[in-house]
């Protein structure tokens, strides 16, 4: 293998002496709303860790006689219709929303990455093959999707994850898909696969790092939607099971009792919107460091990806032109 | 233009034929007999035979698929398991109060959108533009059922100005219709909106950075006659598209908001029917969104496709 032939992108040369993840975080630590993000998300990290010491009641600490009490200093968030601590089911929360977020997006992030970057990378009926299976599941409205799986699979944190997974496994395919065309015809891609690189080489030693900053703004703005989609699930009672504390599911009991105590709803909520805002945020932070070029027609994947079939029609209207 | 056409009308048509049968899929993964889990304690044999029969479950599988798509085809998508009602009326029933939801929160959504995203683009980083990207940065992030419930708070609990939930239909009570309408419709409007307002904002400023924008000024047109004739017509027109888009989300992507105000939509019908595990109804509600959002998508597409000419060149 000459040293031509690896030679990496052209602009990394510049900045060799630093790490591109330093450069990376560097410019990101500089964009505020982003820095304020990333503070919250790790401040909700820490909670989830550390949510054991950190909650002042347990998730299920009845207490009939301090039911639907307004916020105190003793209940700094209320209390519930079961007189449950609002504050510590909220905290004992955030554990389980990050997690099936995680795990939902790592799916589709493995699953939708490979299938794009074969079917970019070998094209043909590969792709047509692969691609079609991804319009499919396309064509199913985000939410609606996750709730026809979870009627097969029954309800259940588990199952939530796999649903969410499935459900933004097509966004990744073909973002990964257009960025892996993007690179394959690369000159220094072609010259390694001239001087025999085999293809399991070219793909994760050139394909796929230079594919990488798409993929990676998607799955910070995945990782947005898919906490909201377990939150609507936990809510719609697909979710996560009462009594186990989740955001959704306190909002779906707080729902009945509007009028009796209304920080019951407020303050799930409110957690949901923040670490949603968060994600987004970062995204947004994300996208304007690693590919500034690329932020208009990142902000129309944003849009597509709330109501999918815009994808469709951008993708398509410029396949076709 | 045709050959365009036809080659989007066929992928859909492929598209759509791979939906029906994963819909399809869905009734026969389930673990189990679908007729008896429906049934549930109400178990009763003739009740049974007679939903099995009605259902074809007893034929082999590519029988049953061809069964199903070919009457699905012709409108008819099998009986309820729960209530033996065709499912083709329970979702004709549910049709007004989604349809009529999805309307008047796209009418917000452009209501908000076009002119914050157009004061936002003719002022960039402006006091208005920064307020816009709050605005629909929040929109953004915001559940859905969230918003729903905090306006309720508002606007039904302390000010009392509406009603908390519940659907009057119009040809009852056109007031009461309306008044039902407005939180709903406020709720997915104003996140719909946040997401229009940042197109409109981009295809407002690509607009003002063209040629014969330029031109137009150059040859000293008022400010006001390049905005409307030369600004706003060509981003508005993709606006149109987009909104076609977000019509199809939102027809079906408001289930959560039809719980919060007891809205009795299409969404709801499908969230019921996974509860009582009525298969038919489920994989008929599916199908029709599945159908309703490949269609916005493909008319969108079309229409794209007409008013940029450089596409299907």
């Amino acid at each position: 293998m000459s040293a031509a032939a690896d030679a990496p992108a052209r602009g990394r040369a510049l900045t060799a002496e630093v790490p591109r993840w330093r450069v990376t975080l560097g410019l990101l630590a500089r964009t505020p709303t982003a820095a304020a993000a990333a503070l919250v998300l790790l401040t909700v990290v820490l909670v989830a860790l550390f949510d054991d010491q950190l909650a002042p009641a347990g998730p299920n600490d009845v207490d009939v006689q301090a039911r639907l009490q307004g916020p105190s200093a003793e209940h700094p968030f209320g209390t519930d219709d079961l007189g449950r601590d609002v504050l510590s089911r909220v905290l004992l929360g955030a554990q389980v929303s990050l997690r099936v977020g995680l795990v939902a997006v790592g799916i589709s992030l493995v699953v939708g990455t490979l299938v794009g970057t074969l079917a970019g990378f070998y094209g043909r009926w590969v792709d047509s093959l692969l691609m079609r299976l991804m319009d499919v599941l396309f064509a199913f409205p985000a939410l609606l999707l996750a709730i026809a799986v979870l009627a097969v699979l029954g309800p259940g944190a588990t199952n939530a994850m796999i649903a969410i997974g499935i459900t933004y496994t097509p966004v990744f395919a073909r973002v990964s898909r257009a960025a892996v065309l993007g690179v394959r015809e690369q000159v220094y891609v072609r010259a390694s696969r001239s001087v025999g690189a085999s293809d399991a080489r070219l793909l994760l030693r050139h394909v796929l790092p230079n594919a990488a900053p798409p993929i990676l703004v998607q799955t910070s703005v995945s990782l947005a939607f898919a906490v909201l989609a377990e939150a609507a699930l936990s809510f719609a009672g697909l979710g996560i099971q009462p009594p186990a504390p989740s955001w959704g599911g306190m909002l779906a009991s707080g729902r009945g009792f509007l009028e009796q105590a209304w920080w019951m709803a407020v303050f799930p909520g409110l957690a949901i919107f923040l670490l949603v805002l968060s994600f987004n945020l970062l995204g947004d932070g994300l996208r304007d460091v690693l590919d500034p070029q690329q932020r208009s027609a990142m902000e129309a994947g944003r849009r597509r990806i709330r109501s999918r079939g815009k994808a469709e029609a951008a993708a398509d209207a410029r396949g076709a032109a | 233009m045709s050959g365009y056409l036809l080659r989007r009308a066929g992928q859909s048509a492929v598209v759509l034929l791979g939906v029906a049968i994963a819909v399809f899929a869905l009734m026969h993964l389930v673990p189990g007999d679908p007729v008896r889990l429906a049934l549930g304690t109400r178990f009763d044999q003739a009740a049974y035979d007679a939903l099995r029969e009605r259902a074809g479950l007893d034929e082999p599988l590519p029988v049953q698929f061809l069964g199903w798509i070919g009457s699905a085809v012709t409108g008819d998508l099998g009986v309820s398991f729960r209530s033996g009602e065709p499912v083709t009326m329970l979702i004709v029933e549910r049709l007004p109060a989604t349809v009529s939801l999805a309307a008047a929160s796209i009418l917000v959504a452009l209501l908000i959108a076009v002119p914050l995203g157009t004061l936002s683009a003719l002022r960039p980083r402006s006091f208005v533009d920064s307020a816009g990207t709050v605005v629909s940065q929040v929109g953004i992030s915001v559940p859905e059922f969230w918003m729903g419930i905090l306006l309720i708070l508002l606007f039904a609990g302390v000010l009392d100005w509406f009603p908390p939930g519940g659907y009057v239909p119009l040809s009852e009570d056109p007031v009461g219709w309306l008044r039902s309408l407005v939180l709903p419709a406020l709720t997915t409007g104003l996140v719909s909106g946040s997401v229009l307002t940042r197109f409109t904002r981009s295809s407002v400023l690509e607009a003002l950075g063209a040629d014969h924008v330029r031109t137009a000024r150059a040859k000293g047109l008022p400010a006001r006659a390049v905005l409307r004739w030369h600004v706003l017509r060509n981003a508005l027109l993709p606006l149109v598209t987009v909104t076609g888009v977000q019509l199809a989300y939102l027809l079906s992507g408001v289930v959560v908001v039809e719980i919060v105000f007891a809205w009795p939509g299409l969404g709801l019908l499908a969230l019921q029917a996974v509860q009582d595990r009525d298969y038919p109804v489920l994989q008929g509600a599916v199908l029709l969104f599945a159908f309703v959002f490949l269609l916005l998508n493909l008319v969108v597409d079309l229409l794209y496709s007409r008013l940029d000419p450089r596409i299907s060149a």
